[in-house]
């Protein structure tokens, strides 16, 4: 790869075609302007790169390089002029929905599902040999879904080839259509037991696109993902995109292969974990669907809910959670039908944004109980391999989650980054801080941060381009540090100690704080500022030393400063409701999230 | 962004409407350029493939995989009747004898000798696509459907439940603000369109599904009441399959909403007239609204062509409010400021300034109007 200096990047979302210019200014790049268009891939343009072209024009405006030679992408820049490389990611038309298929539903079904998502795709279904499902049901679904790409693994290499084979039966008698493109043939991965790949290709060869790649669990022990995301990533290109409007003129522009959006975000948060060697959690909440992304101990997870968002799905976040916990967050009581109707309506009309404060309070309220379910979610599949054989011990069989165990441990998370714009565009950044505090539940020490403007999809496809470019970018401008919480986890009554802490910040002062159960307290501490923080948790309490063990370490500054949370984890909230709202107008008063 | 507004909903008396028509897969166009057809003929047709029924062969024989092609009767792409035998053991002691038979009429798909599954498929089931609205094919896709058109007045909804349906326009209220009241539903409503003013209630729609209506048209629906209706809280706007023996569309919104002016008056002007309704509603990428189409029959030259994309919002242009505190209220554009203010929620905004119809102006965020569109 030459030398990469200017390099323009586009995000084709469902609705906005976001552009970003990065330039090289002495040794390090920055992100410079940005553009964005409405997304041009339904009627009446339906091709995407009109919308791509608008995008990059808003930036030869701003920036006064000239980019465009008519539809062409000046490249290589030359002065004032072109850019070094042009890099995109998609998600436009629904992004990738996938339907994928194992043996075992925890075992190589759930290696599939994982498989898939971290590719970047929507799993629409998850179909396994022991999903309840008897196989006209199982046919009837797969016939029904019409989705982009099948996923096909089971067993181990070498074992037993009957059941993967029933699979691929079962996926044959549907006679799977693809979602676009009438005439064509559905593409199929097929990723299990090598030893049935011969009879896989007599079952499926001639009905379906089928692809052969490595085995995802080729034995119980290991997961091998890889092989396969790859192929997810090669057949979006020839399949899933080819068929979309304008994309074959937009892959001939681009000089990396363009992504799925949430496959980028995957690829710059494993760059970064990796870089800076950390645990990371990062969440993307839109208005149909919320991602949430994990690199613990090096292990990549990623899931997408789909029916969890702001606008278009707002009202599955109502059915999901229940108003009860939806109504827990708003400092202030609210007729249940006169919710229902507003919910409604933000659903039918997504583009609206909050007048009144009142309002601003119950989206955010909505807000918190979406990525609290995400996160659920997320949790259950991130998750060690189920299945494995391990030693056990007599004091383990108390135990049971020797296999299977989640991977997420909010004690050793470093990063929560949010995105999306109910985090991004809160009119306050203590806001979004309060919102990802409130909803994931960081314990210990946990550093918060927003995207600024959704750029990680952008600097994911760049990182395999330019690795450099793509963490200089992400430090310097993509992130806009909220801040550090500091949460002891444990439980107490309201009113009990919880924790006794010193902060010893630049220039010799010192900040000192006692507080009890269920109180919060916020100390500004600049973004590029540290301090010192000593602390004391009272019994029953871990800061991530044990309980009652004392903790001295350094916390980074943000926009918002160090949030101490002592309202225990899991957050305690008052049953009664006049208590209740109490509890919330004082949190939010000790973070100042609103105007008076 | 250059437009940074909701699109308005059409409410117009006359324009072009064009309406695809495709079928789910490949099939058979059975109409031309330039035939008429009335809304319940079927323009194309195809064979869906039949469902299919999987016997786990060598279970139920007690034989291994390998050896089931032995014990086939019939075989890949034999057709067989429902109760046939299709395989049998030939045990030296005749009853000792399993057989299995045909549990469906259709053919034998599939012998595996890995799995011994047999896999039979059911006949092929018929789907057809109907015209739905009186007007000219004016295109066709060759294998796939048709493009139907129409001149007419034509009024998109904000959301709606159920599929299409046709039936004659009956008013059921005498003013926008009216609610649809069971008492006025009669039994000569069997069949027709109702339109009431401003909220579909519970007990009215129920009564409408008991008379049999096509559909009820109105201001606003409760979700509670929705929740009643369809038996389950709605989480996606992906609506239109629901069967709940009637189509209802909504103009305005969810709650108790007065339907504007001019679509209420765009209704009753033809009131007595055949109307093709349609609750679908997605709001997702490739957005679909509920509409109510009432063709004039005088297609042609004559009749005034759909208009391109909205160029902005202008001084002056009517719109409707779709968010609180004014929600639901209709206005005209009183000012453009093009600075961006700070709203009470202390978002930062592009505004506009509205004049009501009441003559009090208010200012609201430019995201929280639509135009309503000619």
């Amino acid at each position: 790869m030459p030398d990469l200096n200017v390099i323009i990047a586009t995000d084709c979302g469902s609705t906005t075609t976001k552009a970003i210019l990065i330039e090289k200014k002495g040794d390090v790049y920055r992100q410079t302007y940005r553009g964005e268009a409405p997304t041009t891939v339904e009627a009446p343009f339906e091709d995407v790169t009109r919308g791509v072209l608008n995008a990059i024009q808003e930036v030869e405006e701003l920036s006064g390089r000239k980019i465009l030679d008519g539809e062409r992408i000046i490249t290589p820049a030359n002065g004032e002029a072109g850019v070094d490389i042009y890099i995109s990611t998609s998600s436009a038309g629904g992004g990738l929905q996938m339907m994928v298929a194992g043996v075992v539903k925890a075992m190589t079904g759930e290696s599939a599902q994982r498989c898939a998502l971290g590719a970047g795709a929507i799993v629409m279904d998850v179909l396994s040999t022991d999903d309840g499902r008897l196989p006209y049901q199982k046919i009837e679904r797969i016939r029904q879904l019409r989705p982009d790409m099948v996923l096909l693994s089971g067993g181990t290499d070498g074992g037993t080839v009957t059941h993967v084979v029933e699979m691929a039966e079962f996926i044959a008698a549907a006679d799977p259509r693809p979602r676009f493109g009438m005439g064509f043939r559905l593409p199929v991965i097929y990723a299990g037991n090598r030893v049935a790949r011969e009879v896989v290709e007599k079952t499926l060869g001639d009905r379906t696109a089928l692809t052969l790649t490595e085995n995802i669990r080729p034995v119980l022990e290991r997961e091998n993902l890889g092989p396969a995301r790859h192929k997810i990533h090669d057949l979006f290109l020839e399949h899933v995109m080819a068929q979309a409007p304008g994309y074959r003129k937009l892959i001939s522009w681009a000089g990396a292969p363009i992504m799925p959006t949430p496959g980028a975000v995957g690829l710059i948060m494993q760059t970064i974990a990796r870089k800076q060697g950390i645990n990371v959690i990062g969440v993307d909440i839109g208005g149909a669907t919320t991602d949430v992304f994990s690199v613990f101990g090096e292990v990549f997870n990623r899931t997408v809910s789909a029916n969890l968002g702001m606008s278009y799905s707002i009202s599955n976040v109502l059915a999901e959670a229940g108003l009860r916990n939806i109504l827990r967050w708003a400092p202030f009581a609210i007729d249940e039908a006169d919710l229902r109707d507003r919910i409604k309506n933000k659903m039918i009309r997504p583009t609206t944004i909050p007048q009144m404060l009142e309002e601003l309070k119950i989206e955010q309220a909505i807000a918190r109980e979406a990525l609290r379910l995400a996160f659920i979610q997320h949790r259950a599949l991130a998750v060690g391999l189920k299945g494995v054989q391990t030693e056990r011990t007599i004091s383990d069989a108390f135990d049971q989650s020797a296999t299977g165990e989640s991977l997420i441990r909010m004690m050793d998370l470093h990063l929560l980054v949010g995105s999306g714009g109910v985090l991004s565009h809160a009119p306050r950044r203590a806001q979004s801080m309060a919102m990802s505090i409130d909803a994931f539940q960081p314990e210990g020490i946990t550093r918060i941060a927003v995207d600024s403007i959704f750029m990680m999809p952008h600097l994911g496809v760049l990182s395999t381009v330019n690795e450099q470019a793509a963490t200089d970018v992400f430090d310097r401008d993509c992130m806009i540090y909220l801040g550090a919480c500091v949460a002891p986890a444990g439980t107490g009554r309201p009113g009990e100690k919880c924790l006794d802490y010193e902060l010893h910040l630049r220039g010799g002062r010192t900040e000192r704080g006692d507080l009890s159960v269920g109180e919060v307290r916020v100390h500004p501490l600049k973004e590029d500022a540290e301090a010192r923080l000593m602390a004391q948790p009272a019994r029953g309490f871990d800061l991530g030393a044990g309980r009652g063990k004392p903790v001295e370490a350094t916390v980074k500054g943000g926009v918002v400063g160090v949030v101490v949370d002592a309202r225990g984890r899991p957050i305690q909230i008052a049953e009664k409701e006049d208590e209740r709202i109490r509890q919330i107008t004082e949190w939010n008063k000790a973070m100042d999230l609103y105007p008076k | 962004m250059a437009h940074a507004y909701t699109p308005g909903l059409r409410v117009t008396r006359r324009t072009v409407i064009r309406k695809r028509r495709i079928l789910p897969l490949k099939g058979e166009v059975l109409v031309g350029v330039g035939d008429r057809v009335s809304k319940d003929r079927v323009v194309a047709q195809t064979d869906l493939p039949g469902n299919v029924v999987t016997l786990n062969a060598v279970n139920l024989l007690g034989v291994t995989p390998a050896e089931l092609p032995g014990y086939m009767l019939r075989q890949v792409g034999d057709r067989v009747e429902k109760g046939e035998a299709i395989a049998e053991t030939r045990p030296f002691i005749k009853w000792l004898k399993t057989t299995i038979q045909a549990p469906v009429t259709g053919a034998v798909e599939s012998v595996s000798t890995i799995t011994g599954q047999v896999i039979l498929r059911e006949p092929p089931r018929p789907v057809s696509v109907r015209a739905y609205i009186d007007g000219r094919i004016a295109e066709v896709v060759p294998d796939e459907g048709v493009v139907v058109e129409t001149s007419g007045a034509f009024v998109q909804g904000i959301f709606g439940v159920g599929g299409e349906r046709w039936g004659e326009i009956r008013f059921v209220a005498a003013s926008p603000e009216e609610d649809l009241d069971p008492a006025n539903i009669r039994p000569e409503h069997k069949g027709r369109l109702l339109v009431a003013g401003a909220l579909a209630t519970l007990t009215g729609i129920r009564r409408a599904v008991e008379v049999g209506a096509a559909g009820v048209i109105a201001g606003g629906i409760r979700d509670r009441d929705l929740r009643e209706l369809l038996g389950y809280d709605l989480g996606v706007a992906i609506t239109g399959t629901e069967e709940i023996g009637l189509t209802v569309v909504v103009t305005e919104g969810f709650g108790r909403i007065a339907m504007a002016g001019k679509t209420f008056s765009v209704l009753k002007e033809r009131e007595g007239e055949e109307a093709s309704v349609s609750g679908a509603t997605q709001i997702r990428a490739g957005v679909l609204r509920p509409e109510i189409i009432i063709p004039s029959g005088a297609e042609g030259p004559d009749a005034a062509a759909a208009p391109g994309q909205s160029e902005g919002m202008q001084i002056g242009d009517p719109i409707r409010v779709i968010r609180q505190p004014y929600f639901g209220r209709i206005g005209a554009v009183a000012s453009l400021p093009p600075e961006l203010q700070t709203v009470e929620s202390e978002t930062k905004v592009r505004v506009l300034g509205v004049r009501f119809e009441d003559g009090s102006i208010a200012v609201v965020p430019r995201a929280n109007v639509e135009i309503i569109e000619e």
